[in-house]
């Protein structure tokens, strides 16, 4: 039973950069953005929260500048691909090795651990909410389960839920969002209308930062208490196919991200574990994402449509 | 006149990309700054530890050679409009590839092995890229989305074969047996055992050839032959391809397959040049590299070719400099890639408009 518990509690863990890129990623394309570069946003912004947690002692702090970053490097994508109507791809693979590099170069400098930053305290990192009561129920048999699965998460976590209630209102109910969905779709009837193309992509691609500001942040200071290099390991390549899994819809997204981000952990739990007599290797667990993600692409389980502008940069008919 | 209007061919080909390359170059020395060394000095040392000596032109030709196979790879698809991403996941299958004929018919002597093995690459990494080509082709799945998934499906499924497959039993390390036999000499060791010269010890093999080969076989298909007519006339307008009676399948397939077998020769120069050995993630950024070269090279054998010799160049000056000056960490390599991916690609025309008004204003 406890074994389950942490399966659980894992799975939420893991899911949860997976949830905020993959809204990110929801916002920008949604918009007609593509965007490759949420890992790099992510990456960035990890290697940002833990170096100015480290410095300043507050995880807060470090959140705060692992946000600007992203959000600085979600401007470069958004100057090159709305304003100089740049491959989408090729500017997010660039930003992608911008901030794997820099992170490194930037961590050795400053810390001298080799890309390293130092280990932070419990202050300076996300850690569980300590809910009243909660300690109490471990020992009750349904709730104290209930509660080591549910309640035993930072307030980032939470945060993660409510953006996703949040960006589901605001794509369906808003006039926001309705807009930012038909410049997704149809940016010249958008702009016939009288409303900035550029305008609303822009916004996009700034929530987009936000969303990957945090994600990056809980990685370095919640997940783990330090930024090592590459840590964000292809995490904002899945949050993609879990969008793509999801067909660009916020509440889909979140169950893409939990179904991937339990495999992530069963895959930490399940080492050397057999089932049925038959031994799984680890390696093909890890690849599942990507493989469903594959197939659900092709066009064998559903089908996934792509909003109809993303990726084609916006040009005014003269 | 729009931003887009008429300039002469040099403008376009020599001075623009020459001009994004100079800015990616001064924002890469702008880091430098940053991180309190003097980029001058760096400069200096990078290109010292690069061409100063034999030893530092062997490492630059052998970072180069990756490069080129790689840089086709990723150029050969943009020709048809396809963006290949998984250049790292074809090369990284590909090694499976030379490491099993390399190792499973050591019995046959080398002449025969060594082509065998260079074909297995090819074959390996073209059907790592063919089965995206099918997917976007037959099922509309997006090239970039599916290529990017198969890097992370090659990265695992290599990891178990080569844990499960090729490790001996009771070694720790987790590679493969040493191919005796039948690999790819270098430079050096023909020096030794042929002439009974000793030179700088260095990496650089016979695949150099191979990369000169490919980089002209490339050229030859795109610019001599009607696929390569095809594959460019599809990628420039895709819809009057089809009424030319060009078969966009057909087209985006093969072309995928030629660009994953040209990722896959990278295997063959690490692998069967270098290693010895099937290891874990030798491809090591290489696939990358192809889209920054690719890029900078603007999709020309030639342009490829100079342009691998750069980042050759900037990986070896890179580690010497990391070596000389422990403040600069050898991941600054990966810093001025993404610098010169964004300026050479998707800030592309970013000086352009400037330009051209400068010199119709020089031209009135």
């Amino acid at each position: 039973m406890d074994l389950y518990a942490e399966i659980f509690a894992s799975t939420i863990r893991m899911s949860v950069p997976l949830v905020l890129a993959a809204l990110a990623g929801l916002w920008s394309e949604r918009s007609g953005i593509v965007d490759i570069g949420l890992e790099g946003k992510m990456l960035a912004a990890a290697f940002i929260a833990a170096s100015a947690s480290a410095v300043y002692g507050s995880a807060w702090i470090g959140l705060f500048f692992a946000i600007l970053v992203s959000v600085g490097l979600a401007l470069v994508h958004g100057y090159a691909s709305i304003n100089q109507r740049g491959n989408q791809v090729v500017s997010g693979v660039a930003i992608n090795m911008l901030a794997a590099g820099l992170a490194v170069v930037l961590g050795n400098t400053w810390f001298k651990e080799g890309g390293r930053t130092p280990s932070l305290p419990p202050a300076g990192r996300f850690m569980p909410l300590d809910i009243p009561g909660v300690s109490a129920l471990a020992d009750v048999p349904v709730l104290g389960f209930l509660a080591k699965v549910f309640l035993s998460h930072s307030i980032i976590t939470y945060l993660a839920i409510i953006l996703v209630v949040l960006t589901a209102w605001a794509l369906s109910r808003t006039r926001f969002g309705l807009r930012l969905r038909a410049v997704g779709e149809n940016p010249h009837a958008v702009d016939t209308a009288g409303i900035s193309v550029a305008g609303l992509r822009y916004r996009a691609v700034i929530i987009a930062g936000v969303l990957c500001g945090l994600a990056g942040a809980f990685i370095s200071t919640s997940l783990s208490s330090s930024f090592v290099r590459d840590m964000t390991a292809g995490g904002g390549f899945m949050a993609l196919a879990a969008l793509i899994f999801a067909n660009w819809r916020p509440w889909r997204a979140l169950f893409a991200c939990l179904l991937f981000g339990f495999l992530q952990a069963s895959g930490n739990y399940l080492q050397g574990v057999s089932v049925g007599g038959v031994q799984i290797p680890v390696q093909f667990i890890n690849m599942l994402p990507y493989v469903l993600t594959v197939v659900l692409l092709a066009g064998f389980i559903g089908k996934s449509i792509p909003p109809k502008a993303s990726g084609i940069p916006y040009t005014k008919d003269r | 006149m729009g931003p887009r209007g008429e300039l002469p061919a040099w403008v376009d080909l020599g001075l623009i990309p020459l001009l994004n390359l100079t800015v990616a170059l001064l924002v890469a020395g702008l880091v430098v700054v940053i991180i309190g060394e003097n980029p001058l000095e760096a400069m200096w040392i990078m290109l010292n530890g690069a061409v100063g000596s034999l030893k530092g032109w062997g490492y630059l030709l052998y970072y180069a050679t990756n490069f080129v196979f790689t840089g086709l790879a990723v150029a050969v698809a943009f020709h048809a409009g396809l963006f290949n991403i998984g250049g790292e996941g074809q090369a990284y299958m590909a090694g499976v590839g030379a490491a099993a004929v390399g190792l499973g018919l050591e019995f046959l002597p080398w002449p025969i092995v060594i082509p065998l093995a260079i074909l297995a690459s090819m074959a390996v990494g073209a059907f790592w890229a063919w089965i995206p080509g099918i997917l976007q082709a037959k099922r509309g799945s997006h090239i970039v989305i599916t290529t990017i998934m198969f890097n992370f499906i090659a990265a695992s499924l290599v990891g178990y074969l080569i844990n499960y497959w090729f490790r001996p039993v009771g070694k720790m390390a987790v590679e493969s047996r040493e191919i005796t036999g039948a690999y790819i000499m270098s430079f050096r060791e023909v020096a030794r055992e042929f002439f009974g010269v000793r030179v700088a010890s260095s990496p650089l093999n016979f695949s150099v050839f191979l990369a000169i080969i490919a980089a002209f076989a490339v050229w030859y298909l795109l610019w001599r032959t009607k696929l390569g007519y095809e594959i460019r006339a599809f990628g420039a307008n895709p819809s009057a391809a089809v009424y030319a009676g060009i078969k966009p399948d057909r087209i985006i397939i093969i072309t995928m397959a030629i660009s994953g077998a040209l990722a896959g020769l990278m295997a063959v120069n690490e692998i069967l040049g270098v290693q010895h050995r099937l290891v874990l993630g030798f491809v090591g950024g290489a696939g990358f590299v192809g889209i920054a070269v690719a890029l900078m090279g603007r999709s020309h054998p030639v342009g490829i070719v100079l342009a691998a010799l750069l980042f050759g160049l900037l990986y070896q000056g890179g580690s010497e400099l990391s070596f000389a000056k422990p403040g600069i960490n050898r991941d600054m390599i990966v810093v001025i890639q993404g610098l010169v991916i964004l300026f050479m690609g998707a800030l592309e025309y970013a000086f352009r408009p400037a330009l051209a008004m400068l010199f119709f204003k020089a031209e009135d």
